[in-house]
């Protein structure tokens, strides 16, 4: 079993803050995400079958769009889905050799693939199913956070970002460090209630969803007006009565 | 040296992933270090600035280009995909002649010398003989002023774009309204609008823009209305969604009008400064001048100015002109405003909420409250800004004072046979509202608005066989005189455009060319030329028809359409069927422009365009379409292409974008121009443009100072320095078209006036259709009665993920979705007893096919949809046999017809628009049973494999 580092209150907490009020369900995150790991660091994510009968691969990022409630307050929430860097990780906690780690210093969740054995373990305890299983090398994937964006000095510092992050066409995805209050995404969280997936579980996971919204105009109460059919009425007659200067 | 400039990155491997691995990969030259390229996108028709990495001689990522005014950054699941390009197995690798049957996909490799020669003696003979036998229509490119320029100097008049069965009828109605149009030529204000309407826009046009924008008004706390029957993508998270029923959004827009009217909040200055409302309509029942504007001898238009009593030129500033009444010209006839017109119509009970409500299945205390909405932002919440100007009657003003209502509309209105005059109701309602390029309402791209209609009347054959056109193939109609049609009144062109059939046709029917190429036979065709478009699949609205009327031969067994020449990158189903393909590049291994003369970059905020080059190198026998054309022309000796003794021009696409001036400095790009670079739209052209465009990360863009950033239709400085940098010919203001005049004259030309006249047959649907004002009317398939036999509607979208797209068969973009489902409303299936993935038939008046069901709640009651172009057939694209777009997928085009109810045949009207033509895919109806429960696991009709079988290695015949 795999232990997990001594963090304080004060270490910090990487990750990302989903806004489910603005995500389109475009897929550009995943793409994107995909397209920057394959070559990068994390090796390659596989794609089995691309041209045949079951294109699948690996991915760190799925979106999910589906439809939560009825009538007036139904809408299609379009949901990404990938792993949450939970402070409390049980699938770091029952790898059996290490590979599973959580990072002291920033809080991500990651796999060294040289020590994994395959045994799945952490995608069992993983109720957020972020854990892709990589057929072709036989090892556990997940999300990176992008570790080989966010660090690497040789980027100017805007694009110091994980790919989701920076590729998101409808701004959606924030980065940041949730431990430090006066943070971008700490601050979206307070704004809007960021809410954690399935708190109960105990995992406390680090990235935040902030909800749906729905902005609403209030407007006077109408004007009477003549009755409709009776060609030109009362209030517009008026108004085409005042004077004007071409 | 021109047009060559060093960034070309020779011989770069294909992307590391697993999909890459077995495929012939671009093989690589020693590169050892990292590089970037800045090259423009085109996984999708949005234009987006990429940042292509190369690391170690491969293509390592495509991200987004921060400094592009598109997408600032951001990249779609598309764009990104687009490094899988390289690697896709659909790729075509050499020109190659037909050997089998047509459609049997067999093939010979042949040399591109081979090729050129077929192609240019072929055209060559046409030219000679009548060159409008030659038929050029082209896809989704972004060529179109090389390739209409291609078609005007080789002298043929059947030259048209995919426009025709995508969004005529948005750029029509909005180049005859306001001068601009949505998407292409305007955008939302999305830095000061308040409420957003958006009406028949699901995942589309444009892509990232419109998911920056909205992502802009969500911050802001804008409210977001999508009208739209489905409810995904951007209505998925628009704060209100109205379930309109398809082909009825006319008749909501018009229940809206007739709210503000009734409750007189409009903006009556900013109609009586900027638009025709003030201008007397002539009241002359029966006389040739009925419904046209009042003139006086000088030619200016009249209105009724109240502070004199008496008419005065309705151009002239202080004048207080009337909006209502009627007034008796010195002719002794009567006129009325134009606005009068408008009230009347829309205030009457027919356009109610109430009597609306049930057909657009929208309730009428919904429509009023909307009414309400719009009112309240438009006059209680106005955006205004600091930012002085002057206005074209020489009014200086302090302020911009905008109403901050901004509409965005576009293929849901757009593909119905009403949508011309459903889009200019939209219209109508902005200019109501004073909501045209105003602050927080829709704008204009530059370099738009222009004159109203927008463009030049079509160019027409002129003097001997091969001789220019007049002016370009496709253009604008301002009445009869300017149609192509015969003695008779009958088409000139193949496809119709610009007949009485469908005379706003400003950019051709290309989902009708090969019906009428098989209609008319040898003696109007010979060469049907298309560049990437899938015309016997997607892009047709019968692809089953299609490709029988492409197979067809007389008794002599020789084709009906003599010579079919496609130009693509993919094997699409359309290779099968050509008798020579050209293999195109993809858009990582060629020079484009994309450009001010066609559809460029730019924004509210100025002109801008860009250009593509090559990153990658190909390792296939293949050539940029750009560059063959261009040497198709010079071998042919077009003029403007070759000179005076024949000699071609132009060595490459590249030294085309340089130096072709089409008219005194200007060309086919707008910056760094002149001999110093530093010329804006015009000066000479520079030999090192390219690569101040390489230099500046692939893309140009002129940013209007602030004065000029609204208002740009009656905008001095702003129509000053348009005309300074060339985009339009006049700083005269650009008066709005609340009331249409041009369509007038085509109606009265219907009834009975004028020189040109439409055939007897014609003339009640042309007088019909040619209102001045916008009307609504069922849409014309529904119009026919069918017994209630097909009682739902049923529509396509694609999916965000491939939207545009010319590589849904990609091997990542496949993984999101590789088959389709009919969708439908929860209660309407369990009505029918359908379940989740039950086999269902869809059931049109055309065809059934089979589909499997999908149950929710986010849809019109009575509509089912479906994500288009996932079906393929089998053999197709390079994919396996067993691939789910064969099996599981399929396209609602099998149901649909190209022709209306029980037409067919020469006398047959086509599915489209009235007015434009634009293919009329939403209007149809079909039913849906359960299959029986032994039906097997496939979806149908299953059309049998064709994949391409190339014979190579060996001499080809002459």
């Amino acid at each position: 079993m795999t232990m997990l580092p001594q963090r304080g209150t004060e270490a910090r907490k990487m990750g990302l803050v989903i806004d489910l009020d603005t995500c389109v369900g475009c897929h550009a995150c995943a793409v994107n995400c995909k397209e920057w790991n394959t070559g990068g660091e994390a090796g390659i994510l596989p794609d089995y079958d691309p041209y045949g009968e079951k294109p699948d691969g690996v991915w760190f990022n799925r979106i999910h769009s589906y439809e939560t409630g009825t009538d007036g307050c139904a809408r299609t929430v379009n949901f990404p889905r990938s792993c949450l860097h939970c402070e409390n990780p049980l699938c770091v906690t029952v790898c059996p050799t290490g590979a599973s780690f959580k990072r002291a210093e920033d809080g991500i969740v990651l796999v060294d693939t040289d020590l994994c054995i395959g045994c799945k373990l952490c995608s069992w305890a993983c109720p957020y199913g972020a854990r892709e299983f990589d057929e072709q090398s036989g090892v556990m994937r997940k999300c990176t956070l992008c570790i080989d964006r966010i660090y690497d000095d040789s980027l100017p510092e805007a694009e110091r970002e994980p790919a989701c992050v920076a590729t998101c066409p409808a701004k959606a995805r924030h980065f940041g460090d949730l431990a430090d209050p006066d943070s971008h995404v700490s601050k979206l969280v307070a704004q809007r209630g960021g809410t954690d997936l399935l708190p109960e579980l105990g995992y406390r996971p680090t990235n935040k969803y902030l909800p749906p919204r729905r902005a609403q105009i209030q407007t006077a109460p109408r004007e009477t007006c003549g009755a409709a059919g009776q060609g030109i009425g009362g209030a517009l007659l008026r108004l085409l009565d005042k004077a004007l200067s071409r | 040296m021109t047009g060559m400039p060093p960034s070309v990155i020779e011989g770069v491997e294909a992307p590391r992933s697993g999909a890459a691995a077995g495929t012939d990969s671009e093989s690589s030259l020693p590169l050892s270090s990292k590089s970037v390229a800045y090259t423009t996108c085109y996984m999708c028709a949005c234009r987006c600035g990429i940042k292509v990495h190369l690391e170690n001689g491969r293509l390592r990522y495509i991200e987004g280009n921060r400094n592009h005014p598109i997408n600032r950054g951001v990249l779609c699941a598309k764009g990104s995909a687009g490094i899988m390009t390289a690697v896709s197995p659909a790729r075509l690798t050499t020109p190659l002649k037909r050997v089998g049957p047509r459609g049997s996909g067999s093939f010979e490799a042949i040399s591109w010398d081979e090729a050129m020669r077929i192609v240019t003696e072929r055209l060559a003979a046409i030219r000679a003989s009548d060159p409008s036998r030659l038929a050029l229509f082209t896809g989704r490119d972004q060529s179109q002023s090389l390739t209409g320029h291609f078609a005007r100097m080789f002298g043929t008049i059947n030259y048209a774009a995919h426009g025709g069965f995508c969004s005529v009828n948005m750029a029509a109605a909005g180049l005859y309204s306001v001068g601009g149009a949505f998407w292409e030529f305007g955008e939302p204000d999305w830095e000061y609008a308040q409420l957003f309407l958006l009406f028949g826009v699901a995942e589309d046009h444009d892509s990232n823009p419109i998911k920056l924008g909205l992502s802009r008004l969500k911050a802001r706390g804008a409210k977001i209305v999508s009208f739209n029957p489905v409810r995904t993508g951007y209505s998925a998270i628009a704060d209100e969604f109205v379930a309109v029923t398809p082909g009825t959004d006319g008749l909501l827009v018009f229940a809206l009008i007739h709210c503000l009217l009734e409750a007189g909040r409009i903006d009556t200055e900013f109609l009586v400064r900027y638009t025709n409302a003030h201008h007397l309509v002539i009241d002359d029942a029966g006389g040739a001048e009925h419904g046209l504007i009042a003139r006086n001898a000088q030619g200016s238009e009249l209105a009724f100015d109240r502070a004199t009593g008496s008419l005065a030129s309705a151009s002239a500033t202080g004048i207080d002109p009337a909006l209502a009444g009627t007034f008796v010209l010195p002719d002794g006839r009567h006129a009325r405003p134009a606005f009068a017109l408008l009230a009347e119509r829309y205030l009457a009970a027919e356009y109610a909420p109430e009597a609306v409500a049930e057909r657009c299945g929208v309730a009428a205390a919904t429509i009023r409250r909307l009414a309400d909405e719009i009112a309240e932002v438009a006059f209680n919440q106005p955006v205004v800004l600091e930012q002085p100007w002057t206005d074209a009657a020489g009014r200086r003003h302090t302020h911009m004072v905008g109403r901050p209502v901004a509409i965005h509309a576009m293929r849901g209105i757009s593909a119905h046979s009403n949508g011309f005059h459903t889009c200019r109701a939209i219209h109508v309602l902005q200019m109501l509202l004073g909501a045209i390029d105003t602050p927080g309402s829709w704008r204009y791209k530059s370099p738009y608005p222009k004159p109203i209609p927008g463009g030049l009347p079509p160019g027409r054959a002129a003097g001997a066989p091969g001789a220019p056109l007049t002016a370009a193939p496709l253009g604008c109609p301002t009445g009869p005189q300017d149609l192509l049609v015969d003695a008779q009144g009958e088409a000139l062109r193949l496809d119709r455009a610009f007949s009485w059939e469908a005379p706003l046709a400003i950019h051709g029917l290309m989902h009708m060319v090969i019906a009428r190429a098989f209609e008319a036979g040898p003696q109007k065709i010979d060469t049907l030329f298309f560049f990437m478009s899938n015309m016997a699949w997607n892009s047709a609205m019968n692809p089953g028809e299609s490709i029988r009327m492409l197979s067809a031969t007389d008794e002599q067994g020789e084709y009906r359409i003599p010579f079919v020449v496609v130009a693509d990158a993919f094997a699409s189903e359309t290779v099968a069927y050509a008798d020579l393909v050209l293999p195109d590049t993809t858009y990582l291994e060629r020079y484009d422009c994309i450009s001010l003369l066609d559809r460029p970059i730019g924004s509210a905020h100025g002109p801008g365009d860009a250009i593509r080059v090559p990153v990658l190198k190909p390792k296939r026998d293949v050539r940029p379409f750009q560059d063959v054309i261009i040497e198709i022309a010079g071998r042919l000796g077009l003029t403007d292409f070759a000179d005076a003794q024949g000699q071609p021009l132009y060595h490459s696409y590249a030294d085309y974008i340089v130096r072709h001036q089409r008219a005194a400095g200007i060309g086919p790009l707008a910056g760094f121009r002149g001999a110093d670079g530093r010329g804006i739209g015009r000066g000479e052209p520079n030999p090192e443009q390219l690569r101040r465009y390489i230099e500046n990360g692939g893309f140009w863009v002129h940013h209007l100072p602030p004065e000029q950033l609204y208002y740009k239709f009656a905008n001095q400085a702003y129509l000053d320095g348009a005309r300074a940098m060339g985009f339009i010919d006049s700083s005269a203001p650009i008066v709005l078209q609340l009331y249409s005049e041009p369509l007038q004259r085509f109606r009265l030309a219907a009834e009975g006036h004028g020189a040109h006249l439409p055939p007897q047959r014609l003339r009640e649907r042309v007088r019909r259709y040619f209102d001045p004002l916008p009307i609504w009317y069922a849409p014309l398939e529904q119009a026919a009665s069918h017994d209630g036999r097909y009682p739902l509607h049923a529509i396509t979208q694609r999916p965000m993920a491939m939207y545009h797209s010319w590589g849904s068969h990609n091997a990542w973009l496949r993984q999101i979705l590789p088959e389709n489902r009919i969708y439908l409303h929860r209660e309407l299936a369990a009505e029918l007893g359908i379940e989740d993935e039950d086999w269902v038939w869809v059931e049109s008046r055309s065809g059934r096919l089979k589909a499997r069901a999908r149950t929710m709640s986010g849809v019109n009651r009575n509509t089912v949809w479906t994500w288009n172009a996932i079906g393929k057939r089998v053999g197709a694209w390079g994919l396996k046999r067993e691939a789910p777009e064969f099996r599981r997928g399929f396209l609602l085009n099998h149901v649909i017809s190209e022709f209306l109810p029980d037409e067919r045949g020469e006398a047959a009207h086509s599915n489209s628009d009235p007015v434009t033509g634009q293919a009329a895919w939403f209007d149809l109806t079909v039913r849906l049973e359960r299959c029986a429960p032994d039906t097997p696991d496939e979806t149908a009709p299953r059309l049998g494999a064709n994949p391409l079988r190339i014979k190579r290695h060996t001499e080809s015949a002459a």
